[in-house]
């Protein structure tokens, strides 16, 4: 059952020194209790295709095409008020910087309570009971005492889960955790993402998980989309990124990875990927991966290789997908 | 908490502490004798020698600034050298005047600054923006006593709407005394707004592409909540501002009720510093100096308030 319908995908940003194409035709599904790893390097517009989901993006100069359905329904068709009424409730959002995403002036019961109270009609003493019931659901001991206190006195694990605590109280069908773990420390990491597997297996919450840590993906993810330059290049399942990666990007990705290197024996070099990431200003119709590939032909720039399946559920944007470095 | 605001009690009466050495020794810094201003020009030496011996000023300074604070501390400010009343008396009579003018003047800061710094940070670079920021500009740039007497030709003399001067005891005349005291208390607010409104502005405009305000975005909050959370962070920079621009309000009462003929604290001071009225001088100046740490005082204790960061680096970690 599709819970998340996002197709053809496109944001741009207005600036002074021209348009920025941050996301360039990106299509995907989520199904329901799935989660979902959106994959890349800085800048390839993870984030981007992440925070235009509930429209989060605030700024005047975007333009966003493409659409997004949730079960089934347009939400690019809905105007700001009514968007109002599916974020925090349908869709909600965990910020990467649990420093600085809580209101310093608020104590944390209060922000907990305010999303609670803005789409369920609770009493103010309800909404605390139910907020308790959060902050335990997310692992933060003595809750009830925890409501009356400041983020300042609060430390950065503890600040991502009141986070996620404020994104679930309304047990939202799409959770989009913005790098949830990169701010952490390792050992917090694993609490968290603890949290995030027992969300989907109680509540059966669907979650995009950005990161750029493959890590966390072999850790918790059912499916992956690699993104490269504002697109995904590759979409398949956990397992087949890591035995079957296709696309050279994936590749080049997963070479760079020390654990792996370690695992097949550790006498293999790390390696890395030549040449630079194409700046977002132009779009042209070929592999933008091409100039940094070991595989391009001639073919790669005459034209952009489209998402296709090279297995079951699994698809590639490539004309020489498969291991090896030439075709 | 409680132990934050002990320090800064502490801090504060230090502060009063040498407030009054200064103002002891400037009112005698200035130029003339008091004994001299009395008795008139051409006045016997004997009469000095007399009025001089009356208020203690053949005595050495150090002398008379301990008889002065022992004095003080009672509440005891001295008698008026002019006609022998007791400076606490007549401090009394005067205050709540001033306090009337500079509370309603805060008033008027406060919404009209505050107001139109959050509509010009939330507007930013719309029409409504420009007009603000014009406004604040204006504000800014116009002496008080030139907004006072184009406030006085334009409503008292062409409209005839509100009366020129000239003040009416708020018991006596409820209507009448607010009737006099809306123009001066305008003028006195408008110079306050507009540093009030450049202030909101900047600290609401940091405040609003915070990353919490996002959040609050996300929960699926009005655009209005969303402003209210950021501003509840910039109200912080904003009560600061407001505590130091109170010295500039007490400068800025004595001018207005120069034009405005109202019998307050500023004018006392003018009057005494003619008449080189020491005890009236001090008394009124060290009131004054009171009130302005007091104030701060109080913005201290809101600023904890208002961050509550602010209540643990007060000491109790």
């Amino acid at each position: 059952m599709r819970v998340l319908d996002v197709s053809h995908l496109r944001v741009e940003f207005g600036t002074e020194d021209g348009r920025i194409f941050a996301v360039k035709d990106v299509s995907f599904t989520l199904g329901r209790g799935e989660i979902l790893a959106l994959v890349g390097e800085s800048g390839c517009g993870k984030s981007t295709v992440a925070m235009s989901i509930p429209r989060l993006l605030g700024d005047s100069n975007v333009t966003i095409g493409g659409s997004v359905r949730l079960n089934g329904a347009d939400l690019s068709s809905l105007n700001e008020k009514e968007m109002q009424a599916v974020r925090g409730k349908d869709i909600s959002v965990v910020f990467q910087e649990p420093m600085t995403s809580l209101n310093p002036a608020y104590t944390i019961g209060n922000q907990i309570a305010e999303v609670i109270r803005q789409h369920q009609k609770l009493s103010r003493q309800a909404a605390k009971a139910r907020a308790i019931e959060l902050l335990e659901l997310v692992g933060i001991p003595d809750a009830a005492r925890r409501l009356g206190a400041f983020p300042h006195e609060l430390s950065g694990g503890m600040r991502q889960r009141v986070m996620i605590a404020i994104a679930v109280a309304c047990d939202p069908q799409v959770l989009i955790a913005d790098e949830p773990t990169t701010a952490l420390d390792v050992t917090i990491q694993a609490g968290i993402l603890d949290i995030f597997r027992r969300l989907r297996d109680t509540l059966g919450t669907s979650i995009i998980l950005i990161t750029h840590d493959l890590g966390v993906v072999a850790d918790i993810a059912d499916r992956v989309a690699i993104m490269y330059a504002g697109r995904i290049v590759e979409l398949c399942s956990a397992q087949d990124v890591f035995s079957l990666p296709s696309h050279p990007y994936t590749r080049g990705l997963l070479g760079a990875l020390p654990a792996r290197a370690v695992m097949q024996g550790g006498r293999r070099r790390l390696t890395d990927i030549p040449g630079f990431v194409p700046p977002p200003t132009t779009d042209p119709d070929e592999c933008q991966f091409a100039p940094r590939c070991p595989r391009a032909t001639a073919e790669c720039i005459i034209r952009r290789p489209a998402l296709e399946l090279v297995a079951a559920e699994h698809e590639v944007a490539c004309y020489h997908p498969g291991p090896g470095d030439t075709p | 908490m409680t132990r934050f605001i002990l320090q800064r009690v502490i801090t504060s009466v230090i502060t009063l502490f040498l407030a009054s050495i200064v103002v002891f020794i400037g009112a005698r810094m200035l130029p003339g004798d008091p004994a001299q201003v009395l008795a008139g020009e051409s006045a016997d030496p004997a009469l000095l020698e007399a009025i001089r011996e009356q208020f203690g000023l053949n005595q050495p300074i150090w002398v008379q600034y301990f008889t002065y604070i022992g004095q003080a501390l009672t509440g005891n400010l001295g008698v008026s050298t002019r006609d022998n009343i007791p400076v606490a008396e007549i401090l009394l009579q005067r205050l709540p005047i001033t306090l009337e003018l500079a509370g309603l003047a805060i008033l008027i800061g406060l919404v009209i600054g505050i107001t139109a710094g959050v509509v010009s940070a939330v507007k930013r670079g719309t029409f409504v923006d420009y007009v603000a920021t014009g406004f604040g500009l204006v504000g800014l740039s116009v002496p008080s006593f030139w907004l006072g007497l184009l406030a006085i030709l334009l409503f008292a003399i062409t409209w005839q709407v509100l009366p020129a001067s000239g003040f009416v005891g708020f018991a006596e005349d409820p209507i009448g005394n607010l009737r006099g005291m809306i123009l001066p208390a305008t003028v006195l607010g408008i110079g306050l707004s507009a540093v009030l409104m450049r202030q909101t502005r900047a600290a609401l405009l940091g405040q609003l592409s915070a990353d919490y305000v996002r959040t609050a975005r996300s929960k699926g909050v009005t655009r209005g909540r969303e402003v209210s959370h950021a501003l509840r962070n910039s109200l912080t920079t904003v009560v600061t501002v407001l505590g130091l621009q109170l010295g500039a309000l007490i400068g800025g009462a004595i001018v207005t009720e120069q034009i405005f003929v109202i019998p307050g604290f500023g004018k006392l001071i003018i009057d005494a510093v003619a008449a080189r009225n020491y005890p009236i001088l001090q008394g009124a100046v060290l009131v004054a100096v009171t009130g302005y740490v007091l104030v701060n005082l109080l913005v201290d204790v809101a600023y904890a308030y208002l961050n509550p960061r602010m209540r643990l680096s007060g000491g109790s970690e």
